[in-house]
């Protein structure tokens, strides 16, 4: 899937959003179960903040029981071979298909972004990681070396055994399969627990996909991070933690993690550059068309994106040409209901997010940054007056601003200068985060050596914000480690066993 | 004159103050990055491992405010004031069960704090 193939000329399709039970459980052990204190928390919906549903605020007590039943189901689900594992990963990824329309509303609803992207990105994408898992784990295999006549190194991969997993709530659906479709392929036992903000599409995938694995390998817990997050990222029961959030989190959920001696993986956010050399103007051609749009994929998914290109960097020659083509692309932004499909830009995922951006905004201002483009809220009109709607919005000022060093997590991109290809480069890197970064150029040079010197873990060259499967992602510096969408993230998931054979008769000789 | 990186409005010192009888000793970092980051985390005060690398901003309602040193030399220039705002986080800050979340006010040190607090 490729969200470049999507034509969203004449379209004016409209959702709404699913129909929602009054409250829903955890799954736990292949069933739906009531929190075990009863208590339970309202989700709302970010497009015009009316209730969706309510989920269980679970406890220590819920979280050791997923646990519990996880423990008692690794050994059988460990043992299955790769072909029974890969089968069940294609049907859920089938259902996540058939169901592909009430996912992306569900998404929409609960997340606040547009349906075009939902339709067209999220849930597409997450049924194919689940295909390229299981189809990754059918073509692997262990390795035997003769190490000397008579000795065979083998290597065998194991599970590890229960994986915690953590995921946020800016693509809900998208990032459950980053985590559960690795760690499930490789033959873990999953606890997953959303981001309270989005409770909603991991506990419909729930109930699709409850009688395709057996009770216990995967289970999800939901609640808030202090009371359910906490017991789960610090128990000494389970075998690893993936966590994807903010960087005091990652750091505290390190620290559990050493106290078990656990390992874990980490994806922390970043600021990404997205750098545009002088040469993408020497033709006012579809390459340029391309690049003008690369700029404005700030906004994309109202730049909730860990990677989001919040940075731009512009040779400084080409500046003012190009930053003119820029916000007049950023200008025709069309924001309204999210569910409409020509709507290209939705709501904030909440109300403290949305309160967020606009302090960043405003502390952008009194640094001195120039507003080239929005600047404040957007106030949209009927039910949508409730919802949390931004102006995608562009400042113009230097990269020791904060607003150029902290990531906004709005539709809010910084803009400066530079001259040559070493300040780039300088620019680029000035920062605590190393996740993503953009590099623009039709100078064949420039395109391998700019991207090789920036420090993140994903330079995107001639394009942006594509996440297909088999093109590992993770970060360099505070953005953290693990790579996800690629084989490589299986043996995160795994330990490699070793045994090492002799065929020597004759014994050492020391005793 | 005391000058002062950190403050706190009244509506959050409440919440801080009945947060502190519920949980003890806590402590205020700063996050950075993501999904639910570069807001003021409410953590308990033995949680969170601080040391050379972690500065300490000042304290508001008797709660210390600390920040890792690569974040603070970006944020050095500004005063920082802890708010609310209704919402929620993914975080594990001890706010988000009661349905507000922390939230930073910024704005710039003028000439006499920035001499008395950056030299």
């Amino acid at each position: 899937m490729d969200i470049r193939d999507v034509n969203f000329k004449n379209i004016s399709m409209s959702y709404s959003a699913p129909k929602f039970k009054e409250k829903y459980g955890n799954f736990i052990n292949g069933k739906f179960q009531d929190p075990i204190d009863g208590k339970y928390f309202e989700n709302h919906s970010p497009v015009d903040n009316k209730l969706l549903a309510k989920y269980p605020r679970s406890n220590e007590k819920d979280v050791n029981s997923a646990i519990e039943a996880a423990n008692n189901a690794k050994h059988k689900w460990g043992n299955t071979s790769a072909a029974e594992r890969a089968g069940i990963l294609h049907k859920i990824a089938d259902v996540i298909q058939e169901n592909l329309e009430t996912f992306a509303q569900m998404e929409t609803a609960d997340n606040g972004k547009s349906i075009r992207e939902t339709m067209n990105a999220d849930v597409p994408l997450a049924a194919d990681h689940f295909r390229y898992f299981a189809s990754a784990i059918r073509a692997e295999e262990g390795s035997a070396t003769e190490l000397n006549e008579n000795t065979l190194s083998l290597i065998i991969n194991e599970p590890l055994g229960v994986v915690a997993q953590i995921i946020p709530w800016n693509f809900p659906l998208l990032m459950l399969a980053w985590k559960v479709a690795p760690a499930l392929a490789s033959g873990n036992c999953v606890v997953l627990k959303p981001a309270e903000q989005t409770p909603a599409s991991a506990t419909f995938l729930a109930e699709k996909i409850a009688d395709l694995l057996p009770p216990g390998v995967f289970n999800v817990i939901h609640g808030f991070g202090p009371e359910a997050g906490k017991p789960l990222a610090s128990s000494p029961n389970v075998d690893k933690v993936a966590f994807t959030g903010e960087t005091t989190t990652g750091q505290l959920i390190m620290q559990y993690a050493s106290k078990n001696l656990h390992p874990v993986t980490m994806e922390l956010g970043g600021k990404s550059p997205n750098v545009f050399f002088n040469s993408i103007m020497d033709h006012d051609d579809a390459f340029l068309d391309k690049c003008i749009e690369g700029a404005v994929l700030f906004a994309f998914n109202q730049g909730e994106v860990c990677t989001a290109p919040s940075r731009i960097l512009i040779q400084e020659d080409i500046y003012d040409e190009f930053i003119k083509r820029v916000i007049e692309r950023t200008k025709a932004i069309k924001m309204g209901n999210p569910f409409e499909e020509s709507t290209m830009m939705g709501a904030q995922a909440s109300s403290d997010q949305h309160q967020k951006i606009l302090e960043y905004i405003k502390i952008g201002k009194d640094e001195g940054a120039e507003v080239l483009t929005g600047g404040d809220a957007a106030k949209l009109d009927g039910d949508l007056a409730n919802g949390f709607y931004i102006q995608p919005t562009i400042l113009k000022g230097h990269n020791k601003m904060r607003v150029f060093q902290e990531e906004i997590f709005g539709p809010v991109v910084a803009v400066c200068t530079f001259k040559d290809e070493a300040e780039a480069i300088e620019i680029a890197n000035d920062t605590m985060y190393g996740l993503g970064a953009g590099v623009w150029t039709r100078d064949a040079h420039q395109l391998y050596q700019i991207p090789r010197a920036i420090k993140a873990g994903r330079v995107w060259v001639n394009c942006y914000h594509d996440y297909p499967a088999h093109a590992p992602f993770g970060g360099y510096k505070k953005s953290g480690f693990g790579r996800e969408n690629h084989l490589m993230m299986l043996n995160h998931y795994r330990q490699s066993k070793n045994m090492l054979i002799s065929y020597d008769k004759n014994k050492l000789g020391f005793f | 004159m005391e000058f002062k990186r950190v403050e706190i409005t009244q509506e959050a010192d409440k919440l801080l103050q009945e947060l502190k009888q519920q949980h003890g000793e806590v402590i205020f970092h700063q996050s950075g990055g993501c999904c639910d980051g570069s807001s003021p985390m409410l953590l308990p005060k033995e949680d969170f491992y601080i040391d050379d690398n972690d500065i300490l901003m000042g304290e508001v309602g008797g709660v210390k405010f600390y920040m890792s040193h690569d974040q603070f030399e970006y944020w050095k220039h500004t005063h920082l004031t802890v708010d609310i705002v209704k919402g929620r986080g993914g975080s594990f800050s001890l706010d988000i069960p009661t349905g507000y979340r922390f939230l930073i006010k910024s704005r710039m040190l003028n000439d006499e704090e920035n001499k008395n607090l950056n030299s």
